[in-house]
């Protein structure tokens, strides 16, 4: 019955995300789905994405869209025009809202700050910018094309051109100590920006830098205690400038939160477009799907050509998958997850003996039914999901 | 009946890959025991570890038929040996119930540790042994050489060996007919009360207990009472029978003949390797001399990853023990594992075959607890215990003084790992006895407490030597020695399954030792883990598990649920095959990783 009168997935709205996996250069930590290729024919690409977002409107039936994020690989590198029909094609098959957040992660060199205009008029109204690092030395290490005076400029112009803009730092890097940490973000919060993204750099085994760990050949990578240090140290100086963590990673001022990202932590519905993009769609029988995407972008390119779309077939996610994923997305965030809700997908899944000694060891707290992860207990939220759940 | 002078008994002697088994599936095919057709690769080991091993657990024999030069058609009569020094009387027997062996010796290998022990059986047995340099094929085979090492090492005649390649079949009519020129018939009285010899003994599912038998004197019939002498039971003889390898029934076994025979015995511990057969009435006085029953001096305790499978497990062990009369077992209680069973073994080899086979063949994941040795702890009060599980050690204040089992362990290792081996051995308190080259290579003698070689001694013999060193050892009895238990504290807490008994004088390196792999073995958790050793209240090592401090801060976009949801799905299945210990989960891995030594 409540399937019916309130589809759980209402809990955090509509979104789309659009994959675009074309990278200038791979950068050595990233180990997302993204590629160089010297040539990109956009016309077909444009077309094969408007298609896919026709397969992904049959799934969902009739949609408000809250939010759009193009992401990637570099989708600052598509066309404006392409971006333009892609969000035609959105507001056709399913309806708009007007005050739609529609994101675009964009590199700040001052070729791409040239088409921001054009993504503006295309319906752009949020970047988020890969600026990484500010200081040119550690650019350079984490295989950035950009240096820290053209990512000042390239940001300049995004913020005369874009209501809102957003940055992402990546910290705890190689030989990075604290003092050094503290005064880029300081540096950074006088920017004066209402949104930022503070990532740890995560060595992941798939990429360059995995590589080098594996052989021993990366060094002065922080151990974890200091890097808990780092972590501590930047939710201090974050929470005085007014930006504390909405989400363990994501930094905003209230009401600056990304609309979209939140969509996720909130579990709500995502339509995933673009190669090895993934989604979450309730179905118009209440079904929610786990929607997933051919990941090489000429596979993804030639079945969305020829059939339509690229989607790989789909997972019915049992009520137990979908309250196991609820709560390890949304005790990402500061707010928690409603006990009540996660309940009512699957009212014993929850390990209530962990529940009842992670209250008393001060890692999470309950109020109201609302669970969430102490500050204290963030940096270890995955040891925490782990005894809660498994 | 077959004529004793038409009857050759033999076993073949030969080191693990040396080719007996290839070996005796040439001597079957060429004679036509069995149809190519029906052939598969070594015949004889039935069992799928004993294939893949390359070993052989119980005894197997086959009667093969075959016409010599002579013109006379002979039987032949095979005994396969189990070739393991863990099954050391097993072999004795089987050597007993034969008159020859054949020696299979690599022609490119020589002669190793575990060639030697059997060949001394053989000797001892009083056989007549010929020997056969196999894969003379081979570019690498240097004939001579290997000769000369025999004559050197064994001490016998090896100027007329048989050349042969097994695999190609070179030499195999020769083999033939060495076996009915050289080795002698055997010999006995059939008008003589009946005097058999139990050589081994399996469960069939469908026949009941199955008994090799090798006939002394007079004669075995179906349908006769015979009485097993060391128990005194009487059992009514259903079927008797040779294998051809495939049973094949018969009606009278005489002296000299190797068989079968089936008498509705449920259990195969109502049988014992070494044992007599005679009839009920009329029977022979004397019992065949060296029996005696077999005795467990290995133990672990086995319990089940699963607590669920406890039962599935005692199961298990119910069916193994039904046909492998050697292994005991009895239910054990750990506070860090749960419900399993304490089993005593023949050695290291056997435990391991089991181990294996319950695992295997009866699906159950195991953790195994250090094996460990039988020690005799005398008390003050004058009484002595057998202390099979280090966690039963009595109060230290009560015990007098312990012993410990010895081994005279025989090693042959190329002179350039020798000293290394020499290292190993007085690493693990060895003392040696006899040091003596044959060629390049040495022959080391060591006395040796046999729980410093329960645990990794030849997985470690093995890597100093880079596989080039052969062992051997028998059990030499027991010693006084400086023994102390020791406790492994996980958060303050003792966790039986890891106490061991160590010698005084190694306790604080093997404590720093194990609190340094334990720290590594048992994942961070949310609270600091202090990891202690000691000997009664003192601690001798000390390592802490610091807390986990960060395990996240990477992205975590719309793509991450799906793999977040499996990778917590298998934790889950992951943290079933942890050990909750207090608050600390122990990976079952850590139980036997922990006391792997590094040198």
């Amino acid at each position: 019955m409540s399937k019916v009168l309130s589809p759980d997935w209402r809990n955090g709205g509509f979104g789309v995300y659009v994959h675009w996996p074309f990278c200038q250069s791979k950068c050595p930590y990233c180990d997302f789905n993204s590629h160089v290729r010297r040539e990109v024919d956009h016309a077909a690409w444009r077309d094969a994405l408007c298609r896919e977002i026709d397969h992904a409107a049959a799934l969902s039936g009739p949609r408000r869209v809250d939010t759009v994020f193009f992401g990637g690989g570099t989708p600052s590198l598509m066309h404006p025009d392409t971006i333009a029909a892609i969000m035609q094609r959105i507001a056709t098959v399913w309806s708009l809202s007007p005050d739609a957040e529609v994101t675009l992660e964009a590199n700040p060199t001052s070729v791409e700050a040239g088409k921001f205009q054009g993504f503006r008029d295309a319906g752009i109204n949020r970047v988020s910018m890969g600026i990484q690092a500010l200081n040119d030395p550690d650019l350079k290490r984490l295989g950035r094309m950009h240096t820290a005076r053209e990512a000042m400029d390239a940001f300049d112009v995004a913020r005369r051109t874009f209501d809102r803009v957003s940055f992402d730092l990546i910290y705890a890097r190689q030989g990075q100590d604290r003092d050094a940490w503290k005064s880029e973000l300081n540096q950074a919060i006088n920017l004066g920006l209402d949104h930022l993204s503070l990532y740890q750099l995560t060595i992941e085994s798939t990429t360059r830098f995995g590589e080098l760990h594996a052989r021993g050949a990366l060094r002065g990578l922080p151990s974890d205690a200091h890097a808990s240090d780092m972590y501590f140290d930047t939710q201090e100086i974050m929470d005085a400038a007014g930006l504390s963590a909405y989400e363990i990673s994501n930094h905003a001022r209230a009401g600056a939160e990304s609309q979209h990202n939140l969509i996720y932590w909130r579990y709500g519905d995502y339509a995933g477009i673009g190669p090895g993009a993934h989604g979450r769609i309730t179905d118009g029988k209440g079904n929610r799907l786990a929607t997933e995407t051919l990941r090489m972008p000429e596979e993804w390119l030639n079945s969305a050509k020829t059939t339509g779309h690229g989607y790989l077939p789909t997972e019915e996610l049992t009520s137990h998958d979908q309250a196991v994923e609820c709560i390890l997305m949304g005790l990402r965030l500061s707010e928690g997850i409603n006990l009540e809700r996660v309940r009512r997908l699957d009212a014993n899944f929850l390990n209530e003996d962990a529940l009842v000694s992670l209250t008393d060891g001060g890692q999470v707290s309950v109020d109201a039914d609302q669970l969430k992860i102490t500050p204290r207990g963030r940096p270890i939220t995955n040891a925490i999901l782990r005894e809660l759940i498994a | 009946m077959t004529d004793l002078s038409r009857i050759r008994n033999f076993s073949i002697v030969a080191h693990i890959d040396h080719g007996k088994s290839t070996l005796a599936d040439r001597l079957i095919q060429s004679t036509s025991t069995v149809a190519d057709r029906d052939m598969k690769a070594q015949l004889l080991d039935s069992m799928d570890i004993e294939r893949e091993r390359g070993i052989t657990i119980k005894a197997n024999t086959v009667r093969i038929d075959y016409t010599a030069n002579d013109g006379n058609a002979y039987v032949l009569n095979l005994i396969d040996t189990p070739g393991h020094v863990d099954f050391a009387y097993e072999v004795s027997r089987s050597m007993r119930a034969v008159e020859g062996s054949l020696l299979v010796v690599d022609a490119s290998q020589g002669v190793e540790a575990q060639t030697l022990a059997n060949v001394y059986q053989a000797i001892d047995a009083d056989h007549e042994i010929v020997p056969v340099l196999n894969k003379i094929d081979l570019p690498a085979a240097e004939p001579d050489r290997v000769k000369e090492q025999i004559e050197d090492v064994i001490g016998i005649d090896a100027s007329d060996a048989v050349m042969i390649s097994a695999k190609t079949g070179i030499g195999i009519p020769d083999v033939l007919e060495a076996i009915v020129t050289r080795l002698p018939a055997p010999t006995g009285d059939a008008t003589a009360p009946l005097k058999a010899m139990l050589v081994d003994s399996w469960y069939d599912a469908y026949l009941g207990v199955v008994v090799l038998v090798r006939v002394i004197d007079g004669t075995l019939k179906k349908g006769e009472r015979i009485r097993f002498m060391s128990n005194n039971t009487v059992h009514h003889v259903d079927r008797i029978g040779v294998f051809r390898p495939g049973m094949q029934p018969v009606d009278i076994l005489g002296p000299g003949e190797i068989g079968f025979l089936t008498a509705s015995i449920k259990e195969v511990r109502d049988t014992s390797v070494g044992d007599t057969i005679t009839t009920e009435k009329k029977g022979t006085e004397a019992m065949l001399p060296g029996f005696a029953p077999s005795i467990p001096v290995v133990f672990c305790g086995l319990f089940p990853v699963d607590s669920a499978e406890f039962e599935d497990l005692r199961d298990a062990i119910d069916k193994l023990r039904l046909n492998d009369a050697s292994f005991s077992s009895e239910m054990e209680t750990s506070a860090a594992l749960g419900f399993g069973f304490r089993c005593g073994f023949l050695g290291l080899l056997h435990l391991e075959v089991i181990r294996d086979r319950l695992e295997r063949e009866y699906d159950i994941e195991l953790i195994t607890t250090a094996p460990s040795v039988i020690y005799n702890v005398y008390m003050t009060d004058g009484s002595m215990i057998e202390l099979h599980n280090p966690a039963d050690m009595p109060d230290a204040v009560q015990v007098d003084r312990i012993e410990e089992p010895r081994i005279k362990a025989t090693i042959l290792v190329p002179d350039e790992y020798l000293g290394d081996v020499l290292k190993l051995c007085q690493d693990r308190r060895g003392v040696q006895l006899d040091l003596t080259y044959a060629g390049s290579r040495a022959m080391v003698v060591y006395d040796l407490p046999l729980n410093e070689v329960v645990f990794d001694f030849y997985d470690r013999l093995k890597s100093v030597t880079k596989g080039y060193a052969s062992f051997d050892y028998q059990m030499i009895g027991y010693q006084e020695d400086q023994l102390v238990k020791m406790q492994v504290l996980v958060n303050d807490e003792p966790v039986d399954a890891l106490s061991m008994m160590v010698h005084r004088t190694r306790a604080d390196a093997r404590g720093r030792v194990l609190c340094e792999k334990l720290k590594e073995l048992i994942p961070q958790h949310m609270f600091k883990i202090p990891i202690q050793a000691a000997i009664g209240g003192r601690i001798i090592a000390r390592e802490t598990i610091s807390a986990l401090r960060k395990d996240v801060t990477a992205k975590c976009y719309g793509g991450d649920a799906t793999r977040k949801r499996k990778l917590l799905d298998k934790q889950k299945a992951g943290k079933k095959k942890m050990r909750q210990f207090g608050r600390v989960e122990i990976p079952q891995e850590a139980f036997i990783n922990a006391l792997k030594m590094d040198s």
